[in-house]
């Protein structure tokens, strides 16, 4: 393709992305839809201008699983026949948490918090495991060869490994026998400006208040989750690691 | 001498030759009857395809896993959508069955693949996408034009969320 080709389709992208931010503006009066914000020509690789974060507002969270149900569904992490409890993966987990001072007991959802220095990277001996330029953590399945050390070395055990041979797989979420695997963030919607299945599921399940989680991007000041942070602040679980999550949380 | 021998040699050697052709015509080999395709025309001419379709998707896997190049013009998920055509009842045709566009010839040249214990073999289907999709990926090539609307459900998303 030459560059004139590519001026083309950039040109036809930017054209189409208007479209679509107009039809979006359209729905009805004063909603805007969040999917429309960062528009990556698909042709584009990613790159550092965008650091994509989660931010999880404990105080709301009532630990109604909705984010794991909708994590199961969208990455098909259910088709398992043979495994056990224990073996069988978790993109998403609610964590509960209790106080023994005073009781108080907090739900808290706990996946890959996509280090900007991720030991899972670290410790990998083939590269499999590995870091986005945009931020996003994620398993290269392709040369992953299982051996799990991503699995020891994440201090947040987010990580999951395929015991058994599986079918009926997502198409857009590939996953098979033999490899580790964790929360990409949704890696394949985020590509195509869509949020996280789970934010999708916590927004809507909060629809009538205020949503418990954002999504967005780190590095722009702009953003929802940037204004959030700014505002009230968020913590990095194990923050004494110097991990620099990109999953934040408030209300801890 | 080892001249004559072969000179000798010779009517026999030739009848042989032309028995073996002849074996070989009545005998060809049954040639993979290669399932038809949604389209008419692969994204590249079949005969390149047919040798390098391999390079193009192993290249194309690690432009997407590692850099999040999204095109489909040579992504398996586009291959399968295209080649993997239900039967008559509906039901999509199971890898490693000669039915299956991947496994005909797969299975003629005895070579194993490894692409399914992890990818999807069939398109996905639309009664099982995913809740909150609401449209057929494979559709939503760009994003201008009617596969820009949204469903009743995403409205309803949407519009239920207070946002300003």
């Amino acid at each position: 393709m030459t560059t004139e080709n590519n001026i083309d389709a950039y040109r036809r992208k930017f054209v189409g992305g208007g479209l679509a931010a107009a039809a979006g503006i359209a729905i009805a009066p004063g909603v805007i839809l969040n999917s429309v914000a960062q528009a990556k020509p698909a042709d584009k690789p990613v790159d550092d201008s965008v650091r994509w974060g989660i931010l999880i507002d404990a105080n709301k969270c009532d630990g109604c699983n909705d984010c794991v149900t909708a994590c199961n569904e969208e990455h098909g992490l259910d088709n398992y026949t043979n495994s056990n409890e224990s073996q069988r993966t978790q993109y998403i987990r609610v964590v509960n948490l209790r106080d023994k001072a005073t009781g108080h007991e907090q739900a808290l959802p706990v996946m890959c918090q996509h280090c900007e220095t991720p030991p899972c990277v670290d410790v990998c001996p083939t590269g499999a495991s590995m870091r986005r330029a945009d931020g996003i953590v994620q398993v290269n399945m392709h040369i992953c060869i299982g051996c799990r050390y991503c699995m020891m070395a994440c201090p947040y055990k987010a990580r999951s490994f395929v015991h058994e041979a599986i079918t009926d797989q997502r198409p857009s979420s590939p996953r098979g026998k033999g490899c580790v695997e964790s929360c990409n963030m949704c890696v394949h919607r985020v590509d195509n400006d869509e949020q996280p299945a789970c934010v999708v599921a916590c927004n809507k399940h909060h629809a009538e208040d205020e949503p418990a989680m954002f999504f967005g991007d780190l590095r722009d000041e702009n953003s929802e989750i940037s204004k959030q942070l700014k505002k009230f602040g968020g913590k990095q679980i194990r923050a004494d690691l110097g991990l620099n999550t990109g999953v934040r949380y408030r209300g801890l | 001498m080892r001249l004559t021998l072969v000179n000798k040699m010779t009517p026999v050697l030739t009848g042989l030759v032309s028995l073996m052709l002849t074996a070989t015509v009545f005998a060809a080999p049954p040639m993979p009857e290669i399932p038809k395709g949604k389209g008419e025309q692969c994204v590249e001419p079949t005969e390149e395809m047919r040798v390098n379709h391999m390079k193009k998707i192993k290249h194309q896997r690690d432009l997407t896993v590692i850099e999040g190049v999204r095109t489909k013009k040579h992504s398996l998920k586009e291959c399968i959508d295209c080649h993997v055509i239900p039967d008559e009842t509906g039901a999509y045709p199971k890898i490693g069955t000669d039915q299956h566009f991947c496994s005909t010839c797969h299975n003629f040249a005895s070579v194993n693949i490894d692409c399914f214990s992890c990818h999807a073999t069939k398109p996905e289907e639309s009664d099982s996408m995913h809740s909150m999709t609401g449209m057929n990926p494979h559709q939503n090539v760009d994003m201008s034009g009617s596969i820009n609307q949204l469903s009743q459900r995403e409205l309803d998303i949407a519009t239920s969320e207070k946002r300003q």
